[in-house]
């Protein structure tokens, strides 16, 4: 099968600082790829990347076929309706109901839905993470917990075929985070979806993995199963499962 | 002579302030038009603030009629003191000391909301959400801006004139109707458009300085803060440079 990300050769600096250089990385269907890496090595800049909010300086990166940089602002938006991110942040508006937050990504021009169809879309994506009953609260009402599980809610409502998740249990208590990842299990097995999780919660990174890429100074420099890169005498790779 | 970097760090903010207009003008008139956020952002901006801008004005009025009877009175002409208020309220004072307390209350607002919203990542969102975070969040709150000033300085200038006819009877005894007489009387074409257009600049400077220093807000709460400072600091100075070549337009067109 065609992979569905496809980033080669990938640079990004800011100014002086390189942050991404020569990256390359493939990620196949229904694949659960854990990027891992120090903080502020550039993790989220390589998703950002992915997603087009942030342009690379070379390199190719293709998802599900089209190369993002390439692409004028009307595919862009019709790529990402195809492509879910969930902030590290989670990012809810928070003027905006749950209701809301989760329509939001239902206004582009180009999709009509009725009504009852949003409603329904919305409920269901809520169910998903259990937390239908929040539905006409304010994001500042819920726990950080909760708060999670409705942006991965908005990240799911229109059934993306990938998913990034940015440090998706920062912040969260273990029993919460181990919920998280539970939950991104779940919805891999539930919509067939591939995804990159960027984290350096080794318990996360172990439930959700299928393959771990380990970016340092800018490049992948190894990639395995959890298992084998648990073995590994790499001094870069065996800092992360001590 | 090479100029120092203070002076380099303000022209390029004066740059991309510019640009940042440019961009607005640009975008604001292309669908897709976002009317139900423009019609929550004209009620934030206008309707809230007018219980503020009343008291001032309120305030205002009264306190400017009783700094002025005292002068008027020692060269005999507290007859006069109607057509100074009502003058120096709607030409200058209203519309100047209004703008300002809008900068204070609706500049520092925008910059934190918008500058709170880049930090929390939620204009990426929007942005991946397939929404323009340039139009539903900048182009909006600039028109209601420039569009709830006016409006607002119209209800001060209004409030404030009754404050100045309250301060009036103070002292003296005059009808409502005669205070209203006179200050009408002595006002013209040329006192009152220049007055209200100003206004519309004023509303625009205030939303477009708010909007850019937030949307490009950064270094985290930090980050914040500063934006909300700034937006006051530079539409403050931005209303007293507008009105100072509004003023100069209008004498060279000889509507003074």
């Amino acid at each position: 099968m065609e992979p569905v990300i496809v980033i080669e050769h990938l640079c990004k600096r800011f100014g002086p600082n390189i942050v991404l250089d020569d990256f390359n990385l493939v990620v196949r269907p229904e694949e659960n790829v854990v990027v891992l890496g120090k903080s502020g090595v550039g993790k989220s800049v390589l998703i950002k990347c992915i997603i087009g909010l942030l342009r690379p300086d070379s390199g190719r990166v293709s998802v599900l076929g089209q190369n993002v940089p390439d692409l004028g602002h009307d595919e862009l938006d019709r790529l990402r309706a195809k492509v879910g991110f969930l902030f590290q942040s989670n990012a809810l508006y928070d003027s905006m109901t749950v209701r809301k937050n989760l329509e939001f990504p239902l206004r582009r021009h180009w999709i009509e839905i009725s009504q009852d169809k949003v409603d329904a879309m919305v409920m269901e994506a809520l169910e998903n993470v259990g937390l239908a009953h929040t539905i006409d609260e304010m994001p500042e009402e819920l726990s950080g917990g909760m708060r999670k599980r409705i942006a991965l809610a908005r990240t799911l409502i229109l059934k993306p075929e990938i998913i990034l998740y940015d440090e998706p249990t920062t912040g969260l208590d273990p029993v919460t985070g181990k919920e998280i990842s539970t939950l991104i299990v779940e919805i891999r097995k539930k919509y067939h979806t591939s995804s990159i999780i960027i984290s350096h919660d080794m318990h996360c990174v172990k439930l959700v993995s299928d393959r771990i890429a380990v970016l340092v100074n800018g490049k992948c420099h190894a990639q395995g199963t959890y298992e084998e890169l648990g073995s590994s005498t790499d001094r870069e790779v065996k800092q992360f499962f001590e | 002579m090479i100029p120092s970097a203070k002076f380099r760090r303000f022209l390029g903010e004066a740059g991309e302030l510019s640009a940042f207009a440019g961009r607005f003008f640009s975008q604001a008139p292309r669908p897709r038009f976002e009317w139900e956020e423009l019609a929550r952002q004209c009620y934030t901006i206008g309707y809230r603030s007018f219980p503020l801008v009343g008291l001032t004005g309120f305030i205002m009025g009264l306190v400017l009629t009783m700094q002025l009877r005292p002068s008027l009175v020692s060269y005999g002409v507290d007859s006069q003191l109607p057509v100074m208020v009502g003058v120096a309220i709607v030409r200058e004072i209203g519309p100047v000391i209004t703008a300002l307390i809008f900068a204070g209350k609706i500049g520092s607002s925008i910059g934190a909301e918008l500058g709170s919203m880049r930090v929390t990542e939620q204009i990426d969102a929007m942005e991946v959400s397939g929404t323009n975070p340039f139009k539903y969040l900048v182009v909006t709150r600039v028109v209601a801006a420039t569009l709830m000033l006016p409006v607002l300085v119209i209800l001060s200038d209004a409030i404030s004139l009754y404050g100045a006819y309250i301060g009036v009877n103070i002292r003296s005894v005059t009808s409502f109707s005669l205070f209203f007489r006179q200050i009408f009387d002595s006002l013209s074409f040329g006192d009152v458009l220049p007055a209200f257009i100003k206004t519309f600049l004023f509303g625009f400077a205030v939303g477009m300085v708010g909007s850019h220093q937030g949307y490009h807000s950064s270094k985290g709460t930090e980050g914040v803060g500063r934006s909300a400072n700034s937006s006051v600091v530079i539409s403050s100075i931005l209303i007293f440079i507008i009105d100072l070549v509004v003023v100069q337009v209008t004498d060279l067109l000889g509507l003074n």
